[in-house]
């Protein structure tokens, strides 16, 4: 109880004193998890469009990957990007390993069927009786997405959130392609499992303090947009 | 579901478990010992092959946590293990001086080596001293990788730039904050240098483009002990299991075993035993 104790009132401290390694963790993890986030929408708004709307041979096959791709374990995922970016790797000549980038790529590879996954459901709960509709007022293909993107905003964002969610939060694929080199490549997750190895508990709860408060005020945004202009009902 | 015949069959395949089990050594009233050891003896198979023995012998279940000797040090020091076997021996020291322990004895050592790309682009090869050999790492700028985990590991890494009176701060002083072959492994792929029990690199020599560039310097060794948990301090241990261990692990059958452990493998044994040898043989204060 006393360890607690101690951990919890010595993370305050470390938490008000701030420190600029925890910071630069802190904003490096910011960084890596949001591009990776960002690059996702970039590759699983498309895709979860075409599966949700598309009618072709093999629909059901691939969105049974990508709905087994959204429970796929980051230590998988860690070991098969170690594997390509290793010097011996197909990709070795990249010298990614060990880089920033490196973890960008594990968490893509995370967060991106969590985002396709969720995109083909929030499409599919709209009404389908809406895309004749808006084909039949003539909108063009492109236009009539736009619209269907526009209508399923809430769980379009809430996919986003979800995908952000599964990579700020993975430590198996940073530690395992990214090293947990300090000043480099340490992120708070990597840095908690270091802390807790070395004993600091103070440290590492104050680490996951900070994991949390910023799961929190990415979330709390992301809602803010969400519920902003919310569709009204009866409008 | 079954005929008279097989649930006959059945209860005396039962009745013959029981009477093996019991024909056993009695079991110990409290068979579970936690151990906390380093990641370096885990890594390199030696508790793989002493563990087993252990507890076919007494009956003991050995549950071992590998972590970096500070950890294992605080799980000591707050009673969340029973007996450690570590090699940090100034902070062991300063563990015993605490009354976090009841009983310390030497186990063994084996080696530190400082490793690197067969390329070599600092020039340590065969430099007489650890010392030296740092020093040109650091006038090169060639990559090292720290454990930076405060492992013993780390703490004689950083205790060797401190002898060698050389800063280790630059872009090219770099900390994986992870266990010995996760860092050999980032050396390895930087083609990078770093500090190594001899033990983990032959263990996976295989897996790694690094070789032995410096060895043999006597500040390199790397000792390891076995302490008991003070039961003064947290009477909840399992006192006979880790007194059990501890004389297992200083045993002659035991140490005979330590000393050939990697022997058919490596051609040249990863530990040597030191039960009979005192601290000050091996140059430790």
């Amino acid at each position: 109880m006393q360890t607690i104790w101690d951990g919890i009132v010595q993370a305050i401290q470390l938490l008000l004193q701030g420190n600029p390694e925890m910071l630069q963790i802190t904003l490096l993890s910011l960084g890596v998890s949001g591009l990776a986030t960002a690059v996702s929408l970039l590759f699983g708004l498309p895709l979860g469009t075409w599966l949700a709307l598309g009618r072709f041979p093999g629909r059901q096959f691939v969105l049974s990957l990508v709905n087994t791709g959204m429970a796929l374990p980051p230590v998988v995922v860690g070991l098969w990007v170690s594997i390509f970016l290793w010097r011996s790797g197909p990709l070795g000549d990249l010298r990614l390993i060990y880089t920033p980038t490196a973890i960008v790529i594990a968490q893509v590879v995370i967060a991106a069927p969590v985002v396709t996954g969720l995109t083909v459901s929030a499409l599919q709960q709209l009404d389908p009786r809406l895309r004749l509709q808006l084909l039949g007022l003539g909108a063009s293909r492109w236009q009539m997405t736009a619209a269907l993107w526009r209508e399923a905003r809430l769980p379009l964002l809430a996919a986003l959130m979800a995908g952000f969610g599964s990579v700020i939060s993975e430590v198996g694929a940073s530690m395992m392609v990214g090293g947990n080199i300090r000043h480099h490549t340490r992120v708070l997750t990597t840095a908690i499992v270091l802390e807790t190895n070395k004993g600091n508990f103070g440290l590492a709860i104050a680490l996951g303090l900070l994991l949390l408060l910023i799961a929190y005020l990415v979330n709390m945004f992301l809602t803010w947009v969400q519920q902003k202009n919310r569709p009204q009902r009866g409008q | 579901m079954f005929g008279n015949k097989n649930l006959f069959k059945i209860f005396a395949l039962v009745a013959l478990l029981a009477v093996l089990l019991a024909g056993c050594k009695p079991a110990p009233k409290n068979p579970n010992i936690i151990l906390a050891t380093t990641t370096s003896t885990q890594d390199s198979g030696l508790l793989d092959v002493l563990i087993p023995i252990f507890e076919e012998d007494t009956g003991y279940v050995v549950q071992t946590v590998a972590v970096g000797t500070g950890e294992a040090l605080k799980m000591g020091e707050q009673g969340n293990a029973d007996v450690l076997l570590v090699h940090a021996p100034a902070s062991e020291v300063t563990f015993m001086d605490n009354g976090f322990g009841s009983e310390r004895y030497l186990v063994m050592h084996n080696d530190f080596i400082i490793v690197g790309p067969p390329a070599d682009p600092a020039g340590i090869r065969g430099a007489a001293t650890a010392a030296e050999a740092l020093g040109k790492i650091a006038t090169a700028g060639a990559i090292f990788i720290s454990r930076g985990d405060d492992s013993g590991t780390h703490k004689a890494e950083l205790k060797l730039w401190k002898t060698a009176g050389v800063a280790h701060e630059g872009e090219w002083y770099q900390e994986s904050g992870q266990g010995m072959g996760a860092t050999l492994t980032i050396a390895s792929e930087k083609g990078a240098y770093t500090l190594t029990d001899r033990a983990t690199y032959l263990a996976n020599k295989a897996n790694y483009a690094l070789e032995i560039l410096v060895e043999g310097d006597t500040v390199l060794l790397n000792v390891y002990h076995v302490i008991v948990v003070n039961p003064e301090k947290w009477p909840e241990i399992n006192l006979a299991g880790a007194q059990a261990f501890a004389q297992f692990m200083i045993d002659a059958d035991t140490q005979a075993k330590i000393g050939e452990f990697g022997v058919d493998k490596y051609g040249q044994p990863l530990f040597y035993p030191d039960a009979d040898k005192t601290d000050a043989d091996l140059g430790l204060p």
